[in-house]
Order: C-alpha cells, then sequence, then structure tokens
C-alpha cells in the first residue's frame, strides 16, 4: 500500500533501483573491509572523497554525475593510498593515520564546498546535499552512471572471488603460493572506493560508513559462509537503501543518509540480538540455562554428601540442613530434581532416589577433577 | 633433476634480515639436502620464524640468496609447501574446513579460476590423511587447537610439494596430535620429501628430526641431531639457561 503510492512515479523507481544497488555493492564490498578488520577504512574513504567532488566541480563547473564520481573516486582513492603509505613509512599506527586523513581531507572537502558557496554561478547548489545525502537529487543520469560503475564492482568481485578470499583469509600463505598479494590488496580496496563513491550522493559522506559495516556485521550474524554471507550483506544493505529512500521521501525534510542509517541500524541490533549461534539472547539463554544446571547439580551432590555421614545414600534431610550447605534456590532445585525423579519428598524431609544417587555419583566423578 | 649430483633442497647463503636496522638474521649459510627430517631450533626472538619467511619470500633480505632445489623460490613456488603459525589467521573466518585446504591448490588453478570437482576430491583426500575427513563441512571456528593444525597441515599436504615449511606445528596441540603430526612427517620423508621444522622442544629432537638447525640470529650449528646438539651449541644457542640445559641429559 505505502509502495503504491509511489508505483507511478518513474524518477523514484529509478531513484529505489540506484539505492538498492548502492546499498548492495556497500553492503558485499564491506563484508571484505569487515573480515580484514578494514572496518573504519570505509569511514575513511567516504570523508576524503568529499574534497574529490568540489573540485571535480569547480575544475568541470558542471555537475556532471561522471565528472563528480570521478573526482570522488580519485580523492578517495588516494586517501586511502596515504593511509597505507603512512603506515608502512611512519611509526603511526593503522588507526591514527585513518584519522588523520579522514579529518583532514573531511576540512578541506568543507572548506572547497565554502568558497563554492561564494562563487557566483547559479549551478552551485546541491553539492551539500553530498554531506549527508539526498536521493531526490538524483537525476537519471547519475543513477545510470552509479548503476554502470556499480556492476563493474560486483563483476570484479566475483571475477577474483577467490583471490579475495584466500587474501583475507590468509595473507601469508597467499603470498607464499605466488599471488601478488599487495596489488590484489590495493585491488580490493579500490572496489571499496568505487562502492562508497557511488553511494556518496545518495547516503552522504559523513554516514556512508555505516552502509558498508552495518549489512556486513549483521549477515556475519547469521551464516558462516562467505558466499552467503556476502549475499545477504547485499541484501540487506539493498533493503536499507530501499526503505530509507520511501521514508526520506515520505518524510519532507529526512536527509536519506540518516534515513538508511536508522533503518540499517535496527538490522545491526536484531542481528546482534537474535542470531540463533552468535546472538546475545543466545549467549544469555545458554549462561542461565548452565547456571540453572549447576544449581540443580550442587543440591543433588549435597544430598550424597550429607547422607554420606549416615552410611545410607537415601538418607532423608530437612530443608533446614540442604539450606545451611546451599542457600540460594534450593527449594527450586528440589522441585525440579523430583521432576526428573532424582528425589523424592516425604513430607518436610527429602531424600535421593536410585536414578538420582546414580546421577550423583557420575557428577562426583565429573566434578571431582575440577575441585 | 639429474641423477649425478644430488642437488640441495634449500642452500641459503650469507642471508641477513634487517627490522629497523637491527638484524634479526646475520649472515646465514645453510644447506639442506633433499629426503631430511629438519627442525629449526632457537630461543624467542632468534628468527626462526624470520628465516621460514624470507625464505618463501614473504620478508625481504637486507642481503644473501635463497636457492630452492637449484633456482630461486619464484621458479620453485609449486615444488614448495608452507604450513604457517596456526595463531596468525582468524579462525573465526566465516569458511569451512574443505574450503581453507583447497587454498593449497589456488596457487596451482591459476587467476580467476575457481576450485571444481577435482579440487575437492585431491582436498579430500588430504583431510584423510590427517584424520579429518568427517569435519570437512565443519566450519572452523568450531575446531580445537589440534584440530586447526591438521587442518593446515592437509593444507600443505595438498600442495604436493617436495619441500615443506612448516611454522610450529606442534604448539598447542595435544599429545596425541603431535604423535600424529610426527608420524605424518615421517611419512613424507619417506616418499623422499624434505620438511624443516621450526620446534621448541629440545627433548624430542633426537626421536622426531634427523637433522637440526641450532639459530640464534647467528646459525650456530647445522647438521645431524647427534652431533650437532651438543652441551657446547646449546650453550651458545640458549645463552645462559643452564637450568634448562641440565634437563637435557644426553
Amino acid at each position: 500500500m505505502f509502495l503504491g503510492l509511489f508505483s507511478f512515479d518513474y524518477t523514484l523507481q529509478i531513484v529505489l533501483a540506484g539505492s538498492a544497488l548502492i546499498g548492495f555493492v556497500a553492503g558485499s564490498l564491506g563484508c571484505f573491509a569487515v573480515l580484514r578488520r578494514q572496518s573504519l577504512l570505509g569511514d575513511a574513504i567516504s570523508h576524503a572523497a568529499l574534497p574529490g567532488v568540489a573540485l571535480a566541480f569547480l575544475i568541470t563547473q558542471t555537475k556532471s554525475p561522471l565528472s563528480l564520481l570521478l573526482g570522488a573516486l580519485i580523492a578517495g582513492w588516494i586517501g586511502t593510498l596515504l593511509v597505507m603509505l603512512i603506515t608502512k613509512t611512519t611509526r603511526l599506527k593503522e588507526d591514527a593515520a585513518l584519522g588523520i586523513i579522514l579529518s583532514v581531507f573531511f576540512g578541506f572537502g568543507i572548506f572547497l564546498l565554502t568558497i563554492i558557496q561564494k562563487l557566483p554561478t547559479a549551478k552551485k547548489a546541491g553539492l551539500d546535499t553530498f554531506l549527508f545525502g539526498n536521493a531526490s537529487t538524483l537525476l537519471e543520469a547519475d543513477v545510470y552512471t552509479m548503476l554502470a560503475f556499480g556492476f563493474i564492482a560486483l563483476l570484479c568481485l566475483s571475477l577474483f572471488w577467490k583471490e579475495f578470499k584466500i587474501i583475507s583469509f590468509d595473507l601469508g600463505f597467499a603470498k607464499s603460493l605466488g599471488f601478488p598479494v599487495k596489488l590484489l590488496e590495493v585491488f580490493l580496496v579500490t572496489l571499496l572506493v568505487v562502492a562508497i563513491a557511488i553511494g556518496l550522493q545518495t547516503v552522504g559522506v559523513v554516514l556512508m560508513s555505516a552502509l558498508v559495516i552495518g549489512p556486513a556485521v549483521s549477515a556475519r550474524q547469521w551464516t558462516d559462509h562467505l558466499g552467503k554471507m556476502v549475499l545477504l550483506a547485499g541484501s540487506i544493505g539493498s533493503i536499507s537503501g530501499i526503505l530509507g529512500v520511501l521514508s526520506s521521501s515520505a518524510i519532507p525534510g529526512l536527509p536519506t543518509g540518516p534515513a538508511i542509517v536508522v533503518i540499517m541500524g535496527f538490522f545491526v541490533a536484531a542481528s546482534l540480538v537474535f542470531s540463533p549461534h552468535r546472538g546475545l539472547l543466545k549467549d544469555w539463554m545458554q549462561a542461565r540455562t548452565n547456571k540453572k544446571k549447576i544449581r540443580i547439580a550442587s543440591v543433588l551432590l549435597t544430598l550424597l554428601r550429607l547422607s554420606e555421614s549416615h552410611k545410607n545414600p537415601f538418607y532423608p534431610h530437612t530443608l533446614a540442613s540442604l539450606r545451611a550447605v546451599d542457600a540460594t534456590g534450593v527449594e527450586k532445585s528440589l522441585e525440579q530434581l523430583s521432576e526428573l525423579h532424582f528425589v523424592e519428598q516425604q513430607g518436610d524431609l527429602w531424600n535421593l532416589t536410585e536414578l538420582g544417587l546414580k546421577e550423583a555419583r557420575l557428577l562426583e566423578q565429573e566434578w571431582g577433577a575440577v575441585e | 633433476m639429474t641423477a649425478q649430483q644430488p642437488t640441495l633442497a634449500l642452500d641459503v647463503a650469507d642471508l641477513t634480515v634487517a627490522y629497523d636496522e637491527k638484524p634479526v638474521l646475520w649472515d646465514i649459510d645453510v644447506q639442506i639436502p633433499s629426503g631430511l627430517l629438519v627442525a629449526v631450533v632457537g630461543p624467542n626472538g632468534a628468527g626462526k620464524s624470520t628465516l621460514l619467511k624470507t625464505i618463501l619470500g614473504l620478508m625481504k633480505p637486507a642481503a644473501g640468496r635463497v636457492h630452492i632445489f637449484g633456482k630461486p623460490y619464484a621458479a620453485q613456488r609449486h615444488l614448495v609447501g608452507y604450513v604457517p603459525q596456526r595463531t596468525s589467521v582468524d579462525w573465526d573466518f566465516p569458511t569451512t574446513v574443505l574450503d581453507v585446504v583447497m587454498m593449497g591448490l589456488y596457487g596451482k588453478l591459476g587467476w580467476i579460476k575457481r576450485p571444481g570437482k577435482k579440487e575437492k576430491e585431491l582436498a579430500t583426500q588430504s583431510l584423510q590423511k590427517v584424520g579429518m575427513e568427517q569435519f570437512a563441512h565443519r566450519q572452523i571456528s568450531q575446531l580445537s587447537g589440534g584440530q586447526q593444525q591438521r587442518v593446515f597441515l592437509a593444507r600443505a599436504l595438498v600442495q604436493d610439494a617436495a619441500l615443506y615449511f612448516m611454522d610450529e606445528p606442534f604448539a598447542g596441540v595435544d599429545a596425541t596430535t603431535e604423535k600424529a603430526i610426527i608420524t605424518l612427517l615421517q611419512e613424507l620423508r619417506k616418499q623422499g620429501k624434505t620438511v624443516i621444522v621450526v620446534h621448541h622442544d629440545i627433548q624430542t629432537l633426537k626421536e622426531y628430526f634427523d637433522w637440526v638447525l641450532l639459530l640464534n640470529v647467528r646459525k650456530i650449528a647445522l647438521g645431524p641431531v647427534h652431533e650437532s646438539v651438543t652441551p657446547q651449541n646449546l650453550h651458545k644457542t640458549y645463552g645462559g639457561r643452564a637450568a634448562f640445559l641440565g634437563t637435557m641429559g644426553g
């Protein structure tokens, strides 16, 4: 129904197709960034691209999508190479290099944008949408350019899948096999630069990295297979892109970037909590089960030890004497034990059953080593 | 290879490697004939891993040269198998055991081509050799340390090399796995292959290996274990750790 409102608008369809592709390319390449522990590189690339966009405008004096995109690509790429160079040749660590490149390039970009605002040309308006993104400024030509670059990036990713996989898992081994790992690393990062550059106008330089990291982080929670992770991350990116564009066009004045990122935030949060193998909920439930098991087992052992002093394993004990040894949740544990037929209740007294004795002896063997 | 003069499996000459001008390996000469099981032994920071990495072209030497079966490494890659330190990779990477083993074939596959049925078969055979075939489709994060090591060995076996370099294959594995690995290495030697292993346990040198390279930045000794492992050489290698050497016996 919601979609029905828009379905006749051709421009919107084009824009939706564009943002779906942006999300897919950023999400799938983002997997490699996340797996290679380069999550922050995306942030540096997108911020570094801003002066490229501004310079491209200053040089060409037009907002042609191709020149702006190339400007973003080149500046983002130079920023990335500088990060690599600084990390390699100076004593700075990668995080410091990323921070410096990100802030200096972004500052320079803002500086250039301010100059552009003061220029007496009529076409200057709209460049500031590159900060937080605005899908409604996308023209058909923009989307076609994005589509072309996006498809090339995906094609390269699928062609060099094996190579990218091995350098991401085991760089040293890949090198020993003779793969030019430095070249492949630069190639992979270049594809990431492309993924980011095509998303800048829609998502904005400030939040673009979220579309690189978020889908990958979410997807990793649901699968242990690289191919599936990349497809899933791409899909999450696409869905976030589409829903973000729809909500930003439904709510006047809402920039597209924040809308996309908020929606993706839901994916990330849900994945972190609900993933069946890696989720917090699973960890929490596991911890609870373990705690319960330990509590019950310790009451069972207490019964065994107390009755040993009576030389009768089935000797009945009062609740009070059990509590004296192990105070927490004794009644509840006894109830659970009697459900398992490990203990019996006779009035106020509790005693082990045959089954319970067997289990307690097993436990004693298992835990004996620990204590 | 010509039969008259057996080519050296490994021939390292005047090798010096430095980090920030500080030498980690100094003027190393190593010549190892083929068909031997060789341990590389020395204290932490002696340059054992660095030696392997430099031979394999992962690090650039400041000086010296490396020949494998008479030619530079770049020309002989197909004859070399490598087992990096188990802890050098992220075992939470989203992939399966079989997938990791198939990576041993990536070099021979060449660019762009993906592994297929034949590669799967070879990888499975290799997993059988290390007793891990039932784990083929297991996610690698679910493996124990010993199992991880076996997977890395399987990946090297699938390379079907003549010369193997293994960086601490016994680190953090249980006694059963250690025995299984050494049996496998001895099997490789029986097939005429050369295996060079970074090792930590001096106690097992005689039992496991034919030759030993004692290393501490410089080469201290290289040769058959019973000739090279002398109290003087051990003292030179490990410095003043007399208490440790005292446990050596004979």
